[in-house]
């Protein structure tokens, strides 16, 4: 069972850096930083008229299919899915263990391109994301979560919710 | 597996409804859209076949309100009922945080409930995950139909734990935000233990 994914602002920083980075260089449409569980964790590019938290959910079922597909096929997974439109179209690649990258891109870039570019920057992600994980982990067994926003958590602000 | 992002001030979690086929999981989820203030919720998605059974899951996604200053976020699944697509089902139970078991009340889908339940357990073990020890609610639901057992026989088939337990309608709304609260409850206190 995995642990919880936290994230502090330096972290989230670190990646919204090199997303923006991926951005230019891959002359991407838009580009989004998915947990697989369908958590949308970062983006860069015009999301604006995007549904992205509906995106980063049917991404990750995607991704989890094509991971059960492989594991059929006796393959660990299919780290790389490209899907072809008329107009845009999605690169969708595995990061680490447990984050997925999505690239939408048009006419402007190349698969090539976004290929290229993808597999240098998913060092640096998995890298951040190797750095969080062993953050969290230090944090728990030190008992060291002082920001906690859960600790004092009521009854009643749980029943404000659903008022 | 829940996210916190302190950047944002967010913390989502992910509750999965589970169940026998054609018991109600998707209505729970449609109802909850339904009731639900626009600013409150985002698309509810369906992947489902022409004849609206559901084919892979249906998505939720809630952000009810704040707590301590971080938005609250859930994110609800289900997962389809039929048998054979018992595939798909364990992919959806992927880094859940929370579960909801929609039971048919009707005497007839007695056996199919237990079969689903044990089907849950299973699935889950293949995660790494224990159902004791996962945030959990149990809806008797359909409870207006003809022929349902009472719901203390159904404690005892399906609930020896006795965690939260109610009796629904899901097409009317009965007992549909009451199952929900449950078992969000049960999350955030768990998030409350860990952190």
């Amino acid at each position: 069972m995995e642990s919880n994914l936290i994230m502090y602002e330096d972290e989230f920083r670190r990646i919204d850096d090199e997303l923006k980075r991926l951005y230019h260089q891959a002359n991407a449409k838009v580009l989004f930083l998915i947990d697989k569980n369908g958590q949308l964790i970062a983006s860069a590019g015009d999301t604006h008229d995007i549904d992205t938290t509906a995106l980063a959910s049917l991404t990750a079922g995607n991704i989890a299919a094509t991971g059960g597909m492989a594991r059929l096929l006796g393959e660990k997974e299919f780290s790389v899915l490209f899907h072809e439109g008329d107009k845009d179209n999605i690169h969708i690649s595995l990061v680490g263990q447990r984050v997925i990258l999505v690239v939408i891109f048009d006419q402007r870039s190349s698969l090539g391109l976004v290929r290229l570019r993808v597999r240098k920057s998913t060092e640096t992600l998995a890298k951040i994301f190797d750095e969080i994980t062993q953050k969290a982990d230090k944090d728990r067994s030190e008992g060291r979560l002082d920001e906690s926003p859960f600790a004092e958590i009521s009854d009643e602000d749980i029943d404000n919710l659903f008022r | 597996m829940s996210f916190i992002n302190y950047s944002s001030r967010e913390i989502n979690c992910k509750i999965v409804y589970y169940g026998p086929g054609l018991c109600g999981k998707t209505t729970n989820l449609q109802f909850v859209y339904k009731r639900t203030k626009p600013d409150q919720k985002g698309k509810l998605i369906s992947l489902a076949t022409e004849t609206e059974r559901t084919l892979f899951f249906d998505f939720l996604p809630l952000a009810l309100g704040d707590i301590k200053g971080f938005r609250v976020r859930f994110h609800l699944y289900t997962v389809p009922g039929q048998v054979f697509y018992a595939a798909s089902r364990k992919l959806i139970l992927k880094g859940v945080d929370g579960v909801v078991f929609v039971a048919d009340s009707q005497i007839e889908r007695m056996e199919a409930n237990i079969e689903s339940l044990e089907d849950l357990k299973i699935n889950l073990a293949e995660q790494g995950y224990e159902l004791e020890k996962l945030p959990y609610t149990i809806q008797y639901n359909k409870r207006d139909l003809p022929y349902v057992a009472p719901a203390k026989e159904m404690d005892s088939l399906l609930n020896p734990t006795r965690v939260p337990s109610f009796e629904g309608v899901a097409v009317t709304g009965v007992g549909v935000f009451e199952t929900l609260k449950s078992v969000a409850k049960q999350v955030l206190f768990e998030l409350k233990k860990h952190y």
